[in-house]
């Protein structure tokens, strides 16, 4: 199933604060996309609004072509699965998982035995067949998972939307719950949006990443897109560390304001600019500066982490260990070639549009 | 003071029972020695009398319809106020629990000012012939009045803690409102609802006050139980004004019992 | 920007329970009480004014509220000694006594009115012991304030217990390594913190206490200027046919009660948002 999303706009409830302001946002059918961003970027809202909780909301929520507002539930065919699993504690595992089913309307409503198999079914697949008669409150938390999982999966929807479904697991069963999620998607043949804040996570088990910031839409682009291209220093700082360096462009290069980074080649046009790169993305070259550099204990990867001395400023880089005599010699310069340069928090070099040109021309205004 | 160290623990026990003995069990055991002091079989057969048992009727018949009707709007009104968000919950929840804070003999009063012949509709229901103050239904009004909050106090603060999470998976899954409210909320609260009721209970069989000012005391007719130990005690007849009193005490004794337990299974679950 | 439709949707029931709640706090609260406040100016405000010149309704004022404060106060070193059993001491049969404390709340006024006239009366088994000390109890005010302690007394004990409950014994342990004796850390360390809910506590006491009925007049001896309260003031002048002259009093009862409970929230709400310091006495 697919989703449109157009100018949706939601405000807080007593204040002019937005929700969600302005956001669109296509999920193709058999899609499977993650709504990543920090606590408060709305992403949840988001996923909620799509579900037809909360309310009320400008713009349009479109799946599969039609309006949902209004429609009864049983007719929408989403599955959603909560953040803490929002299982019925008083009703046992199987007849959580066949509530859907179960409050059909007496016409649509399998009969006794066809419901027991699906139930049946259901258990095999989420790989606990001994536990339909337990509660809730019985299971350890990957199993309570599973099992809302196969709650929302019983009336067989075709958009499946999860809030955070790996936040209260530890991380061995997490690993596990999302490859096995990511099967289950793509055996079923589901269309679906996962919200949560873990950045690796989302890179992991979806195909696309919508990375959301204070209501907004940052930038909406397929997983290995992200890191190459980021539509704002914002973007790159919320996939994982990244070092900043302010400078300017000037006769084709990028100089650096800090002393001993060297240099690089940047093809726009004149003017203040800001890169942005990785730890391990830096490199040390020997004589290229007065730069001094010390190892730090720890490091990741099979990368050392090593502290460098510019002037004043001091930062920390990822390097391979067969670099780290380099060191000792002293005088050193940094590389930082492969940074992604942005002016006013807009990318400056090959950056590829963002899905929703209006969204970042927006960011560029604020 | 601090801690449960062995003599203060013990000096604070005594007192304990003391002050419970002296203020609490005491009533009580007198109630029981007085309905007895003629024998069980006297204290019996003054139950038996025909005014007694009509204010037994009396009573059942006011306590069954308070309780349904205070029950099913305790219900609506705490899951109005738990499970969603609007202006003015705040002044609701106070108008919910005002009634605690209003006299008895003002909760008879006031269907007084519109029920009784000089009330605002008094002149009506006379030409047309309808009692109401002075009699049943008034009895039943100053009782759904006295009655009025204590299922919805029961049950707010246990769903508040619930959340809704719960119904929003119901209505995802296709659950409609009483759907969800039948078999997800209220399974879920379902210690809170009875212990609520049973207070509910409690507290219609044995108002007074309000019952007091809107009956008339027509022996056999607008008496309830509590009616009913009034005028046999005004009338020096202690032995069965006791008996009639102990069957009311038995049954406090019981509520209070019933939720203690149900409040220690419900701490329990919830935590 | 154009016009945007505003779509509802969300948790199904809110209409219906909006609709059911009203209707049933419109009809069976706020349509009588809006009467009691009506009432009076009905006829213009001649007869509040008379009613207001009426010495027998200061006098029952006087006796329920003197009595009623008195009655809150010694409930409260009661109320405290019971809540700090229940959840500090070892306590044999403490499920029972837990049980019991809600006694008053679930015995019938009728039913604790007749008891204690008999067993505060000249014959009772506490009333004759004390008036062979030459004390009398029932049929004065000292006997209203018996029956209101009675009924007062579960309200400092549920207030109390569950903010005793959230204290934890850690604090006290560390005021006694500190070297604080025993008086010191009780009134330093325990009381403070514990201050907000008994006080919250004896305005919810006092509140009932001002409008108590059932569980008084029985041992009260209803004498005006004397040993009559409020409430039963009321009903005399129903029994006159003095609408004005009950609806005054009622009104004034109400609106005392009102003032305590809104109080009591007051304090609640600057407690939880930590306006009240925990440590500051």
């Amino acid at each position: 199933m697919s989703v449109q999303i157009q100018s949706l706009t939601r405000h807080a409830p007593k204040a002019s604060r937005r929700l969600l302001d302005d956001v669109s946002l296509t999920v193709e059918d058999g899609a499977f996309v993650a709504l990543v961003g920090p606590s408060g970027a709305g992403k949840t809202t988001l996923l909620r609004t799509i579900a037809g909780l909360d309310g009320p909301y400008e713009g349009s929520v479109l799946v599969d072509g039609q309006a949902l507002a209004g429609r009864p539930m049983r007719e929408r065919r989403i599955g959603f699965v909560f953040q803490n699993y929002a299982l019925f504690r008083h009703m046992t595992v199987a007849r959580n998982i066949s509530f859907g089913l179960d409050v059909l309307p007496r016409r649509a409503r399998p009969d006794r035995a066809a419901i027991a198999a699906r139930v049946a079914e259901l258990l095999e697949l989420i790989q606990l067949p001994a536990l339909g008669g337990a509660y809730p409150d019985q299971l350890s938390g990957g199993q309570r998972q599973r099992v809302a999982l196969a709650r929302a999966l019983a009336t067989k929807p075709g958009l499946l939307l999860l809030d955070e479904p790996f936040g209260a697991l530890d991380p061995i069963v997490r690993r596990q719950i999302r490859r096995w999620l990511r099967g289950l998607h793509d055996q079923l043949g589901l269309t679906t949006i996962l919200v949560t804040h873990d950045h690796e996570e989302a890179l992991e088990v979806a195909d696309r990443l919508v990375v959301m910031q204070d209501g907004r839409i940052v930038q909406d682009a397929a997983a290995e897109m992200l890191d190459v291209a980021p539509a704002t220093p914002f973007v790159m700082e919320f996939l994982g560390e990244a070092l900043e360096f302010a400078g300017r462009i000037a006769h084709g290069r990028f100089e650096p304001d800090d002393q001993d980074v060297l240099s690089f080649p940047a093809g726009a046009g004149e003017g203040p600019a800001t890169a942005f790169l990785r730890p391990h993305e830096t490199r040390l070259v020997a004589g290229g500066g007065a730069a001094r550099a010390t190892p730090l204990a720890g490091g990741r990867g099979g990368l050392r982490r090593v502290e460098v001395a510019l002037g004043a400023r001091v930062v920390e880089i990822l390097v391979p260990p067969e670099r780290l005599d380099l060191i000792g010699a002293g005088g050193l310069g940094l590389e930082i070639g492969r940074a992604r340069l942005f002016r006013d928090g807009v990318p400056l070099t090959g950056a590829p549009p963002a899905a929703n040109g209006r969204e970042r021309a927006r960011v560029a205004a604020g | 003071m601090a801690g449960p160290s062995g003599r203060g623990n013990a000096v604070l026990v005594a007192a304990t029972y003391l002050t419970v003995l002296a203020v609490l069990v005491l009533p009580v055991l007198l109630v029981m020695a007085e309905a007895l002091r003629a024998g069980l079989p006297a204290a019996w057969r003054s139950l038996l009398d025909p005014d007694a048992l009509s204010a037994i009727r009396l009573t059942l018949v006011v306590t069954l319809v308070a309780v349904a009707v205070n029950t099913a709007g305790g219900v609506m009104a705490a899951w109005l106020v738990t499970k969603y968000r609007f202006r003015g919950r705040g002044v609701l929840v106070a108008l919910i629990e005002l009634p605690i804070s209003v006299s008895p003999v003002i909760a008879g009063l006031v269907w007084l000012l519109l029920f009784g012949r000089q009330g605002w509709w008094g002149g009506w229901l006379e030409r047309h012939d309808i009692q109401i103050a002075f009699a049943t239904p008034g009895i039943l009004l100053a009782t759904l009045f006295v009655t009025f909050p204590y299922v919805a106090r029961t049950l707010m603060p246990l769903m508040e803690q619930q959340g809704r999470e719960a119904e929003e998976a119901a209505f995802l899954l296709g659950a409609g409102f009483w759907r969800t409210l039948w078999s997800v909320t209220l399974p879920d609260a379902r210690w809170a609802l009875l212990s609520g009721i049973l207070l509910t209970t409690a507290r219609a069989i044995g108002e007074f006050g309000a019952v007091s000012v809107v009956s008339g005391h027509i022996p056999g007719l607008t008496e309830t139980m509590p009616l009913h130990i009034e005028t046999l005690y005004n009338g020096y007849q202690t032995v069965a004004a006791f008996a009639m009193a102990a069957l009311l005490a038995l049954i406090a004794m019981a509520t209070v019992l019933l939720r203690s337990f149900l409040e220690h299974d419900f701490r329990k679950a919830s935590s | 920007m154009l016009f945007r439709p505003r779509r509802r949707d969300g948790l199904p029931g809110l209409s219906r329970s909006i609709a059911f709640t009203l209707v049933w706090i419109g009809l069976i609260v706020m349509l009588p009480l809006a009467a009691l406040v009506l009432r009076p100016w009905q006829d213009g405000s001649g007869a509040v004014l008379r009613a207001l010149h009426d010495t027998r309704m200061y006098a029952a004022l006087r006796v329920s509220f003197g009595c009623a404060a008195l009655a809150a106060l010694v409930d409260v070193p009661l109320g405290l000694l019971l809540a700090w059993a229940l959840v500090r001491a070892r306590l044999p049969g403490r499920r029972a006594v837990d049980a019991l404390i809600d006694l008053p709340f679930a015995l019938p006024t009728a039913v604790t009115g007749i008891t204690l006239a008999t067993l505060y009366g000249p014959t009772g088994w506490i009333g004759a012991p004390l008036a062979r000390a030459g004390i009398r109890v029932a049929y004065t005010p000292a006997g209203i304030v018996v029956a209101l302690m009675f009924v007062g007394l579960p309200f400092i004990v549920r207030a109390v217990e569950p903010v005793l409950r959230g204290l934890p014994p850690e604090l006290e342990e560390a005021g006694v390594l500190l070297g604080a004796s025993p008086m010191q850390n009780f009134r330093r360390v325990v009381l403070p913190p514990l201050l907000p809910p008994l006080v919250a506590g004896f305005g919810l006491a006092f509140a009932r206490c001002i409008g108590e009925y059932g569980s008084v007049i029985f041992i009260a001896g209803n004498q005006p200027f004397r040993s009559e309260i409020a409430p039963l003031l009321i009903v005399v002048r129903l029994q006159e046919y003095d609408y004005d002259g009950a609806t005054a009093i009622a009104l004034i009862l109400l609106l005392s009660a009102l003032a305590c409970m809104t109080g009591v929230a007051a304090l609640r709400r600057r407690v939880s948002r930590g306006l009240v310091a925990r440590g500051a006495a």
